[in-house]
């Protein structure tokens, strides 16, 4: 049975029949975290409302006046691939989950969110916070998923420097908030400071999203590639709120220059965004 | 005597369910890595008290569910719990007469045998990389061994399962 489970898809059927009985007992587990969390959040200061309030105002100003920009940049992208002939554009879709406070093995970097295959999900999907990439889904049951985080020991995830290109692979180190890129020669140009970004290689992570900064360079005389630690730019271990994304291609229809290209929406866009 | 049983399977069910949640919770996540197995024990003292009514296939059935709970392989946990239940029923009247420290032992055994089982499985699917504190459950399930013992004797005593 071990074995089976192993090497093929046989038994997911049976899987998610027999998570009906145990997401129930998840969601109990996760009650009490849940339930502390809601009270600190209720049981805040007026002043740090305040304080909050302001700051996230500012931020939406600023994010306001970027997306001005950003309409422009699009428009002028999608010519500028009209000119390239280059008739592919990214379209995205996600969806909110949050997560479920329990720990399915301490020594593994896994966390259960509360969106599972009944709204679509499915394994290999990227997950993102705010902040940068989280992991990926690594088993959806019917009412919840599991999530491999980055700082898994298992998991790799490949990534360019954003300044220069250069493009390498990060492991997961097992400890919260490190990764390892073991694969850089000695005289890489890579320096603590340097933004880590998906570089879209392997086809499970859409390119262009942040995923660390570069904190240790250790370069070895001895050996042939140097240490290099990094660290998730992702809240790994505060968010709530994780992002399920997904990527694919749509082929972009290309109209006359003069006029604005019509974009095919991506399928089923607004029933899976909540 | 219908009834009885009856209540008797409530409790176990109830027992088996709040052991389940005890394991996936996650109160203080610094102490994570010495949550204990709670299934384990809660199963070994009923395949202890209640040898006739308990058998390896109920412990079979509970350690697939485990295994979902969890995320493991299937068959993982169920396997592991089958074994531990066999040799618990098999054992059941020495264990009963035995002294807590002796229990203590029979637990530990029993805990290290299953973390011994779930190292090969894990090894099997990825090379050596399970730290330490893998193995810090197995001590701190020796620990709470007495505690659940009285709590659930408790609970039987109470109910009046015989």
């Amino acid at each position: 049975m071990l074995v089976i489970d192993y090497r093929s898809e046989r038994l997911e059927r049976l899987r998610s029949l027999l998570s009906v009985f145990t997401y129930p007992l998840q969601s109990l587990a996760s009650l009490p975290v849940d339930f502390y969390q809601t009270v600190s959040g209720t049981v805040i200061s007026f002043v740090e409302l305040q304080k909050e309030n302001r700051r996230l105002k500012e931020a939406q100003f600023v994010n306001d006046t970027k997306l001005l920009k950003f309409a422009a940049l699009e428009k002028e992208n999608t010519r500028l691939r009209m000119l390239l002939e280059n008739s592919f554009q990214l379209g995205e879709q996600v969806l909110v989950a949050e997560l479920v406070s329990v720990k399915l093995a301490p020594y593994e970097h896994t966390v259960v969110v509360n969106k599972g295959s009944r709204f679509g999900v499915h394994p290999e999907q990227p997950v993102l916070d705010a902040n940068g990439i989280v992991g990926q889904v690594v088993r959806a049951l019917p009412s919840s998923s599991e999530v491999m985080l980055i700082t898994d020991p298992d998991h790799a995830i490949p990534v360019q420097v954003n300044r220069n290109g250069l493009r390498t692979i990060a492991f997961g180190t097992g400890q919260p908030n490190r990764l390892h890129l073991p694969f850089l020669a000695n005289n890489a140009d890579i320096v603590p400071g340097d933004l880590l970004v998906t570089s879209g290689l392997g086809g499970v992570f859409p390119a262009g999203y942040p995923v660390a900064v570069v904190d240790k360079f250790e370069a070895r005389p001895d050996k042939s590639f140097a240490n290099i630690y990094a660290t998730p730019k992702a809240e790994l271990d505060k968010s709530r709120e994780f992002l399920i994304v997904w990527s694919h291609s749509t082929p972009v229809v290309l109209g006359e220059p003069g006029k604005a290209p019509v974009e095919p929406e991506p399928k089923g866009a607004e029933n899976v965004a909540p | 005597m219908s009834r009885l049983d009856f209540a008797a399977t409530v409790y176990f069910f109830a027992t088996i369910g709040g052991a389940m949640v005890l394991r996936v919770m996650s109160l203080f996540p610094s102490m994570d890595v010495f949550n204990p197995d709670w299934i384990v024990l809660v199963l070994i003292y009923w395949s202890i008290a209640l040898p006739e009514r308990f058998g390896v296939f109920s412990a079979w059935s509970i350690g697939l569910l485990t295994d979902v709970l969890t995320g493991r392989l299937l068959g993982q946990y169920a396997l592991i719990y089958a074994l531990i239940c066999y040799f618990s029923i098999n054992e059941h009247r020495r264990l009963r007469q035995f002294p807590m420290v002796q229990q203590c032992v029979f637990v530990f055994l029993c805990l290290f045998a299953s973390q011994s089982i779930i190292f090969g499985t894990e090894s099997m699917q990825a090379g050596n990389r399970l730290p330490l504190a893998f193995w810090y459950p197995v001590l701190s399930g020796t620990l709470v061994w007495p505690l659940v013992f009285v709590v659930l004797r408790y609970i039987r005593v109470m109910a009046r399962i015989v």
